[in-house]
């Protein structure tokens, strides 16, 4: 198979208007003739859907929850960057593009990178003009904050609350197309199959979560934006419903799995309290801007942090990075938290947390000042943990939260499936191996107001798309292999819980594909993964039935899918033998203990191709080419 | 802090329009680190190995954000911690030995589906009616282009903090949706991008919250006190006004 990522000639700059110029047009009097299919309805596929809304499509809008303004867009707390270097730090699209890449440590496609920069600047107009309340100064112009590792201030922000307020500027917009009648939603429904007809993407099979009852529907085109896979790993910051199913299906259809190993461990993330624990709440990172992280000097030092001195102080990312200090990035945080855990100079009753200290930050500006910035935060952090950060350090420590890999796509967004396009966290696309904070939502949107919409209609105007409704024999086969599935599901009635596997599967990921890894591991995790998912299919219990709302069904369809996911994670781990932002092989490290890369080995994009149950999936590789970009060690010294 | 037993009374119904009951349950081994809603996890895995139907409620983000979350504790909304979604409530607030009674929210305008989950599929249709500014993608000038003043900004954003959980219908005794409407019109009307439809906008988002069941606000200010966001009452105020003022000059 040959991977065409169907980059657009001409210098990097101009590549997305070459193909804008090229792409075929859909005739406005047409495009009430086509039904796109958006499943997720997200940062990317509510503004996807409200977009081709707009445009005059037919649009069937998809999600699991009961509305679409819950998508878990929702929780994103700290920002969304953008070219406006409106704060004149000298801030530009070129920066911008070449930060990404570089924060991605050279793993993501320059061309996709680039486009994402030079649109970044459209989002923010659009989101404002939308009525999205960004923070502002006195003069009423838009304020803006430096953010997880940059030098410009280029982060636009609504309190901690940026990600809920984009998501209801997107959620607003497509209300407004569904009282226009081009959106039909359908909450509480997920998606369980990908309908292919003659190679083509024509549909999708679903449960309605409500009454159980298995539906069809069909498209010209079908858009996944279905959020990324943390949640393999049990504990991560995701939402309890964030699951990998509709991806999934599809690469069980044909589509390529890229780049399943790179995840994203935030180092701002309250820490775990006991085995009850459902999930893990994250602390925006903007909390890194006015926060100095700090382990004792000594290990085993349990005075309390009010009791020990300046002097018995590590404040470990300000000594190992003097210019970043403890704006490193994500990764490199993360690392060093482990890594002064490890040595076990950890604080809080597990050893598992290290201090984010505001004491200097409240002495310099006030309290007042920091309640502006951070409030909202500082009270959730006091409602969990029941300390008061204005009074004592916060503890954090480490959670996933993000994944890079994720459905393989061209610079159309379309997967190698010909009509599925895969927009947001859902496809590999823009952060290589680490994403840079408030890159995600700026990822998002993009990919749903400005890409998206333009190469749906170049993909459906030159499609020769046959005329078929869902009582289609593809539709029948789909029905009938979910529905298999489910009623499989619900006969095991063995002893242990859904939830119960789920734990130690992700127990299973968290020690062997978390923040570090190592061949041996890596070798023994595909071992017991499959142990694990074959004892699931003996044993787990499932109750109630089919034809009912039945939230442990749901979750254990998911976790037939994240056992399979988590295999092909550790398989494309122990295949990239380098170390790469968010992927840390143990092997693979410099002289001072960072990451190090071998770029003649692995300069490419991994993508997966699945070749049925059991059996070991086909490695497809994307050679990545730098053209604009000079590969280096990442250095944040 | 030792571990709590605690007695549960749990609402439970098999679906919509069907008959439901209040049945009793022990909780045991409650960690007060535990979320309230990780409680109810404990007692569903023991319900599941029974042999029982797990009790089914909604629960998505956890982090008090994506307003699915949605349970009447001891006849309060949410719960008894103020300014917290359920989610974010926990088990350290409660003693052993605590009776702790769990319903769904109660309104005509949001049908149970089963159990502690309901439909809020109305308010949807509250914000499909007006709670948008019409701008298609695209179309928008610089972002710079209109200051808007700090005050009026923040206005805006303290009512955008709605999350749409429906707390506020469950704890008014008419099951007025109007803190919740009123929220949605004060952000638009607070922002110069909002002032095109604004007449339009209030109208048709009040007719529809009629048109869905919901009731009149007879300023008890319980939605206030439920709120997980802490939206202020005030924002009902706004939107009487500008009802007032559109009603009476539009032609």
């Amino acid at each position: 198979m040959i991977l065409d990522s169907r980059i657009p000639d001409g210098p990097i700059e101009q590549k997305w208007d070459n193909r804008k110029r090229d792409l075929k047009l859909v005739n406005p009097a047409n495009k009430r003739k086509h039904n796109v299919i958006v499943v997720g309805t997200g940062l990317a596929g509510a503004s996807a859907a409200a977009s081709l809304g707009e445009m005059g499509y037919n649009v069937q809008s998809f999600c699991i929850q009961d509305s679409p303004r819950r998508a878990h867009s929702i929780a994103a707390q700290g920002g969304i960057n953008a070219a406006k270097n409106y704060p004149n730090d000298g801030d530009s699209v070129w920066r911008l593009f070449y930060d990404t890449v570089k924060g991605g440590d050279y793993r993501s496609r320059e061309a996709n990178v680039h486009r994402l920069a030079q649109l970044s600047n459209n989002i923010i107009d659009q989101c404002v003009a939308q009525g999205v309340p960004f923070a502002r100064d006195y003069g009423g112009l838009l304020a803006n904050r430096s953010f997880g590792g940059a030098q410009v201030s280029r982060t636009f922000y609504a309190r901690g609350q940026t990600g809920q307020q984009l998501l209801l500027g997107a959620y607003s917009a497509l209300m407004r197309q569904v009282s226009a009648g081009k959106v039909d939603l359908h909450p509480r429904f997920e998606m369980h199959d990908l309908v292919m007809v003659d190679g083509q993407a024509r549909g999708i099979v679903g449960r309605d979560l409500v009454t159980g009852e298995i539906q069809r529907y069909v498209g010209d085109a079908v858009i996944l934006a279905t959020g990324g896979y943390g949640a393999v790993f049990y504990l991560s910051t995701n939402a309890i419903n964030s699951n990998v199913t509709a991806a999934w299906r599809c690469h069980k259809r044909g589509a390529l799995f890229a780049n399943p190993c790179y995840t994203q461990i935030h180092p701002t993330c309250i820490p775990v309290s006991g085995d009850h624990q459902s999930k893990l709440t994250l602390m925006s990172e903007s909390l890194r801007n006015d926060g100095r992280v700090w382990v004792p000097k000594e290990k085993g030092d349990r005075r309390s942090p009010d009791q020990i001195p300046e002097d018995d102080r590590d404040y470990y990312l300000e000594r190992r990075y003097p210019s970043f200090g403890n704006l490193v990035p994500r990764d490199v945080a993360s690392r060093n938290a482990k890594q002064v855990c490890d040595e076990g100079r950890g604080v809080g009753s597990t050893g598992l947390s290290v201090y984010l200290d505001f004491s200097d930050a409240i002495n310099r500006m006030g309290e007042d000042v920091i309640r502006e910035r951070y409030g909202n935060l500082f009270e959730m952090y006091e409602r969990i943990t029941g300390e008061n950060p204005y009074k004592v350090p916060m503890r954090i420590y480490p959670a996933v939260h993000y994944t890079m890999g994720g459905l393989w796509v061209d610079y159309d967004l379309m997967s190698n499936v010909p009509g599925l396009f895969v927009l947001g966290e859902a496809n590999f696309s823009d952060h290589g191996a680490n994403r840079l904070g408030a890159s995600a939502l700026m990822q998002g949107l993009c990919d749903g107001y400005f890409v998206a919409p333009y190469t749906i209609g170049d993909y459906i105007a030159s499609q020769d798309l046959a005329p078929i409704d869902t009582s289609h024999e593809a539709f029948d086969q789909s029905e009938k292999d979910v529905t298999d599935t489910i009623t499989k599901l619900l006969s095991i009635q063995g002893k242990k819980t859904v939830r119960e596997y789920h734990r130690e599967l992700g127990l299973l990921m968290w020690e062997y594909v978390g923040m570090a890894r190592n061949e041996t591991g890596l070798a023994k995790v595909l071992e017991e993964i499959p142990k694990l998912r074959e004892d699931f299919w003996q044993n787990v219990s499932v109750p109630g039935r089919a034809d009912q709302f039945n939230k442990n069904l749901e979750m254990a369809g998911r976790l037939a899918d994240f056992f399979e996911l988590g295999e092909l994670m550790a398989r494309d781990a122990l295949d990239r033998a380098e170390s790469c932002g968010g992927h840390f092989r143990e092997e693979s490290q410099t002289d001072e203990g960072e990451a190090l890369r071998k770029d003649d080995e692995f300069s490419y994009t991994a993508a997966w191709e699945y070749n049925g149950a059991g059996q070991s999936a086909t490695l497809h590789k994307e050679e990545l080419s730098f053209e604009n970009v000079k590969l280096t060690q990442r250095s944040y010294k | 802090m030792a571990d709590l037993t605690l007695n549960l009374h749990i609402w439970r119904q098999e679906g919509p329009g069907k008959p439901g009951k209040l049945v009793p349950y022990k909780a045991e081994n409650v960690n007060p680190d535990m979320s309230f809603l990780e409680m109810i996890d404990v007692v569903n895995e023991d319900l599941i190995l029974k042999g029982e139907d797990p009790i089914e409620f909604d629960s998505d983000c956890r982090e008090g954000i994506c307003g699915m979350c949605s349970l009447v504790i001891n006849g309060v909304a949410h719960g008894p911690q103020h300014g917290t979604a359920t989610c974010q409530l926990h088990m350290r607030h409660y003693r052993d030995g605590d009776t702790i009674t769990i319903e769904p929210w109660r309104s005509s305008a949001f049908p149970i589906v089963k159990d502690l989950v309901v439909d809020r599929s109305s308010f949807d249709r509250i914000i499909q009616a007006g709670g948008f500014i019409s701008i298609s993608t695209g179309n928008a000038p610089d972002a710079n282009a209109l200051p808007v003043g700090k005050v009026d900004s923040d206005i805006a954003m303290d009512a955008a903090a709605c999350i749409g959980c429906g707390a506020c219908v469950a704890a008014c005794p008419n099951a007025s949706a109007s803190l919740f409407t009123g929220a949605k019109i004060t952000q638009f009307a607070s922002l110069p991008q909002g002032a095109p439809e604004r007449k339009m906008r209030v109208l048709r988002m009040v007719d529809q919250m009629d048109k869905e069941g919901f009731g009149n606000c007879s300023n008890h200010g319980e939605c206030e006190a439920v709120c997980p966001k802490q939206i202020s009452i005030s924002t009902i105020a706004l939107m009487k006004r500008e009802y007032a003022k559109a009603a009476l000059t539009a032609s």
